[in-house]
């Protein structure tokens, strides 16, 4: 391609067919395999992302069954302990990195450049590379339990059980260094939306403007900039502790096994955080929509995100409450813990104002945000209980820590999630999903979760400890588990109407227009499924809502079909921090394998680092450093070289 | 839109590249990294500990660690002379910053190199032979990057494939390495000072 000039006026015009059968070309991924490596196109990207974390929520979902059957009644021995340990630290592992965030990463990646009125992530390799070490990183976790070495001290994998002493195998090993992996591909992720927050968004989209999950989202990520080292380094220093006689966590030499415990809370929260903000954010813009009015208190709902994740940061000794620390430093964290709640609170009344001084449609998408609410507060109340440290210090370790977590992760994290999917299915693909069958699926897992989950507070009130495998006959247990094994299969079912539904949808679903819910954002003023360019010419917006300025009076009008045109190659209008305004054209880059061989050449280092094989480690280094000259080589095709004058 | 558009620059240009602001967010999470190897530092200084083995083997000697500690702040004065120098379409003074940040960034890794050798322990010793090791190796580890980077832009640069318009590559490597120097400082403090503080068993 030739080389660009340093400066240009881009032409404004209106939408033409013709306009749109050019940056068609442009932007179009290549087809087959090749494309399907290269492709740097977030909305294909964020499709994968939803996909392959939904498989990995079926398997974790199936590993709870199993030990669901083994917990039914006392005494059973379907499963050995070991199998029981391994089970139980897959799934928890599984569900909260594997599943919970990189759903959201999906949503948010396929969802931000249209609600920006963008026409890509500002950072498309990379996203690329987030997307493919997030697959290398669930193979290497996965490895070890493929074949019977599984790590099995839960997820948050506690020294001294962690230590080589007390556990000797390649699993725990493999768990470190694949969460290294995933610690990488979420902080480039989080990067890129940081960065397309403050470059990417549409004209006159000031940061007022913006719906509130790109809030989630950029708050999540924020917080993942600066909350993963923290666990990274931790796997890391384990590692080294378990392969290279060092002494950080081994309180015989020592160590301090509670420097564990604080590096890895002091990710834990904020990323619990990171979990739940982008859903909320799903619901916030998406319950508004079958209401039929904006949501309530926007400004404070967007401030309440933020502001819970800044406290969330200084809560982390909520979770070793149990340990022994100096009562001031646990008063300190108790009563952080409980003002979160305040944040919490305001999220809650806006929505059900929006509600409340709304016209609801009860749709299927409007049932699973509006039961989030329920499940949110009861997650938020247990949450509360044991955010005081006598009751916690009663409850913790109990089943009752299992009923708050998975009223909070199900709750906030996969009912919305559920809901958003039958939200966007028509924009990401033209049809709609089956109401019908929507309306099964809803009370299905609604009230298989509920007699699933609710159960687990009485049998952790009644002194059930969480993480055993069986329990005897006299304790007292045996119904209220099998009313919570029952319940379990039900929402099971639950999942597999849903799926059923996707895939029905998918083939027969009715078609779709651009807007059919008649929502308020950009990403309805597009067609459906989008172009590969997301929209012809660049939108100018006026307002929070630009599709409902008509109805809600607005003064200023945001611009929609009329703008800059840019197609000089893949262009991309990049424009300031806070008041959005135009101040440079981009050159975005194009179909690349770069990214896939990255994360490759990643996984060659982490496989050699788990076989302690310095040779293959070197290789590795090789290839990491290798790829990442080749990628970021100046390239005159995106502007990065001095020219050549043209005159 | 009826309003006539401004002109605007065209592609990867000065900051508003969207590299250099992947790399500032890159050096927040590298900051923090360091930041929580730090505070393993802190966390375990302040733990019981036989006498005389935090740090083991009495405070390291201050002397040579200042003379580096100086080399490596220079290179930033010289990478940063390079920045203005193409700023201002200097191609050979460009080439001359960069080029001698990064043999100053050698000359660091050669004499922290020997500062290993010196030490009366190994990695496994004792806890802070563990976090004196892990903890400068990583700051080791980012300046053998750092140079790295220095030699490839320097490379490019003699190339001429950057002048006073497209420079951003430049920029976004030095941010790097000036995080690189500056995050010297807070490993230098801790290891170097603390103990002369009183912040030893």
């Amino acid at each position: 391609m030739a080389s660009t000039d340093y400066t240009r006026r881009p032409s404004a015009a209106a939408e033409t067919s013709a306009l749109a059968m050019r940056l068609h070309k442009l932007w179009e991924t290549a087809p087959g395999l090749y494309g399907f490596l290269a492709s740097v196109d977030h909305k294909e990207i964020g499709l994968r992302y939803i996909v392959t974390a939904f498989a990995f929520l079926l398997v974790c979902g199936v590993e709870a069954l199993v030990f669901r059957l083994q917990l039914s009644w006392s005494n059973l021995h379907l499963l050995t302990p070991e199998q029981y340990d391994q089970l139980f630290t897959m799934h928890g592992m599984t569900m909260i990195f594997l599943y919970a965030g990189p759903v959201l990463s999906g949503f948010s990646n396929y969802l931000w450049p249209l609600l920006l009125g963008a026409r890509d992530m500002a950072l498309p390799r990379l996203n690329a590379l987030s997307y493919w070490i997030y697959v290398c990183a669930g193979v290497v976790l996965y490895s070890g339990f493929a074949v019977g070495f599984g790590p099995d001290v839960g997820w948050f994998n506690y020294v001294p059980l962690a230590a080589r002493a007390y556990n000797d195998g390649p699993n725990i090993d493999l768990y470190a260094l694949g969460m290294i992996l995933l610690g990488i591909s979420t902080t480039v992720g989080s990067i890129n939306f940081v960065v397309t927050f403050l470059r990417m968004r549409a004209p006159g989209m000031t940061i007022a403007r913006v719906p509130i999950l790109i809030w989630g989202t950029l708050t999540a990520s924020a917080a993942n900039i600066f909350a993963i080292p923290a666990v990274s380094l931790a796997f890391l220093l384990l590692w080294m502790d378990r392969n290279l006689a060092t002494h950080f966590f081994d309180a015989t030499g020592g160590g301090s096994a509670m420097l564990w415990q604080h590096l890895f809370w002091m990710f834990g929260h904020p990323w619990v955080y990171a979990i739940v903000l982008p859903a909320m954010g799903m619901v916030s813009d998406g319950l508004p929509v079958f209401c039929r009015r904006p949501l309530v208190g926007y400004s404070v709902v967007a401030l309440a995100t933020v502001a819970t994740m800044v406290l969330g940061f200084g809560v982390w000794v909520h979770h070793m409450f149990a340990t022994g620390l100096p009562g001031v430093s646990l008063g300190f964290f108790s009563a952080a813990s409980i003002i979160i709640a305040l944040p919490s609170a305001v999220g809650v009344f806006a929505w059900l104002a929006t509600i409340w001084t709304g016209k609801p449609v009860f749709t299927t998408p409007f049932l699973f945000f509006a039961s989030f609410i329920i499940l949110f507060t009861i997650g938020g109340v247990s949450g509360y209980m044991t955010g005081s440290v006598p009751v916690d210090w009663q409850l913790t370790d109990t089943y009752f820590v299992v009923a708050h977590l998975h009223y909070v992760l199900i709750g906030i994290n996969v009912f919305p999630v559920v809901g958003a999917t039958y939200f966007w299915f028509p924009k990401f693909f033209g049809r709609m999903m089956d109401e019908r069958l929507g309306r099964w699926n809803f009370w299905t897992m609604f009230i298989g979760f509920n007699l699933g989950f609710f159960p687990m507070h009485i049998s952790g009130l009644m002194g059930m400890p969480r993480r055993i495998y069986t329990y005897g006959e006299g304790m007292g247990w045996d119904w209220v588990n099998l009313v919570t094994t029952a319940g379990s299969f039900v929402f099971g079912i639950g999942v597999l109407i849903f799926i059923w539904n996707v895939v029905k949808s998918l083939k027969a679903g009715a078609p779709a227009g651009d807007n059919p819910w008649d929502a308020p954002t950009l990403e309805w003023a597009t067609t459906s499924p989008p172009p590969p360019y997301n929209f012809a010419v660049v939108p100018t917006v006026a307002s929070r809502h630009p599709l409902w300025e008509d109805r809600l009076g607005t003064v200023e009008h945001s611009v929609i079909g009329t703008g800059a045109v840019l197609e000089h190659g893949r262009e991309a209008l990049g424009t300031t921090p806070l008041d959005a305004e135009p101040n440079i054209i981009l050159k975005m880059p194009g179909d690349t394998l770069v990214p896939v061989f990255l994360a490759a050449a990643m996984t060659v280092l982490t496989v050699g680092l788990a076989l302690v094989n310095w040779l293959v480690v070197a290789l590795g280094v090789l290839l990491v450093g290798g790829v990442l000259l080749a990628w970021l080589w100046p390239d005159p095709a995106l502007g990065e070289t001095a020219e050549v004058r043209h005159d | 839109m009826t309003e006539q558009l401004e002109k605007l620059p065209v592609g990867a240009m000065d900051t508003r590249a969207s590299g250099w602001w992947a790399m500032i967010f890159t050096v927040f999470t590298e900051a923090s990294l360091f930041a929580y190897l730090l505070f393993s530092y802190y966390y375990l200084a302040v733990q019981p500990h036989v006498p005389g083995t935090f740090p083991e083997g009495g405070p390291p000697p201050l002397g040579i660690a200042a003379v580096n500690t100086a080399i490596l702040l220079t290179s930033s004065v010289t990478v940063g002379w390079a920045q203005l120098g193409i700023e201002h379409n200097n191609k050979w003074r460009l080439v001359a910053g960069l080029g001698a940040g990064a043999v100053l960034g050698l000359i660091f890794l050669v004499i922290q190199w020997f500062e290993w050798g010196d030490r009366p322990f190994g990695l496994s010793s004792t806890p802070y032979s563990s976090l004196y090791f892990v903890i400068t190796g990583f700051h080791m580890a980012h300046v053998v990057i750092g140079v790295l980077m220095l030699l490839v832009l320097t490379f490019w640069s003699w190339r001429g494939l950057f002048n006073s318009r497209r420079f951003a590559h430049i920029h976004i490597g030095a941010l790097y390495w000036h995080f690189v120097d500056a995050v010297w400082i807070a490993v230098f403090f801790t290891f170097y000072i603390t103990p002369l503080l009183g912040l030893k068993s």
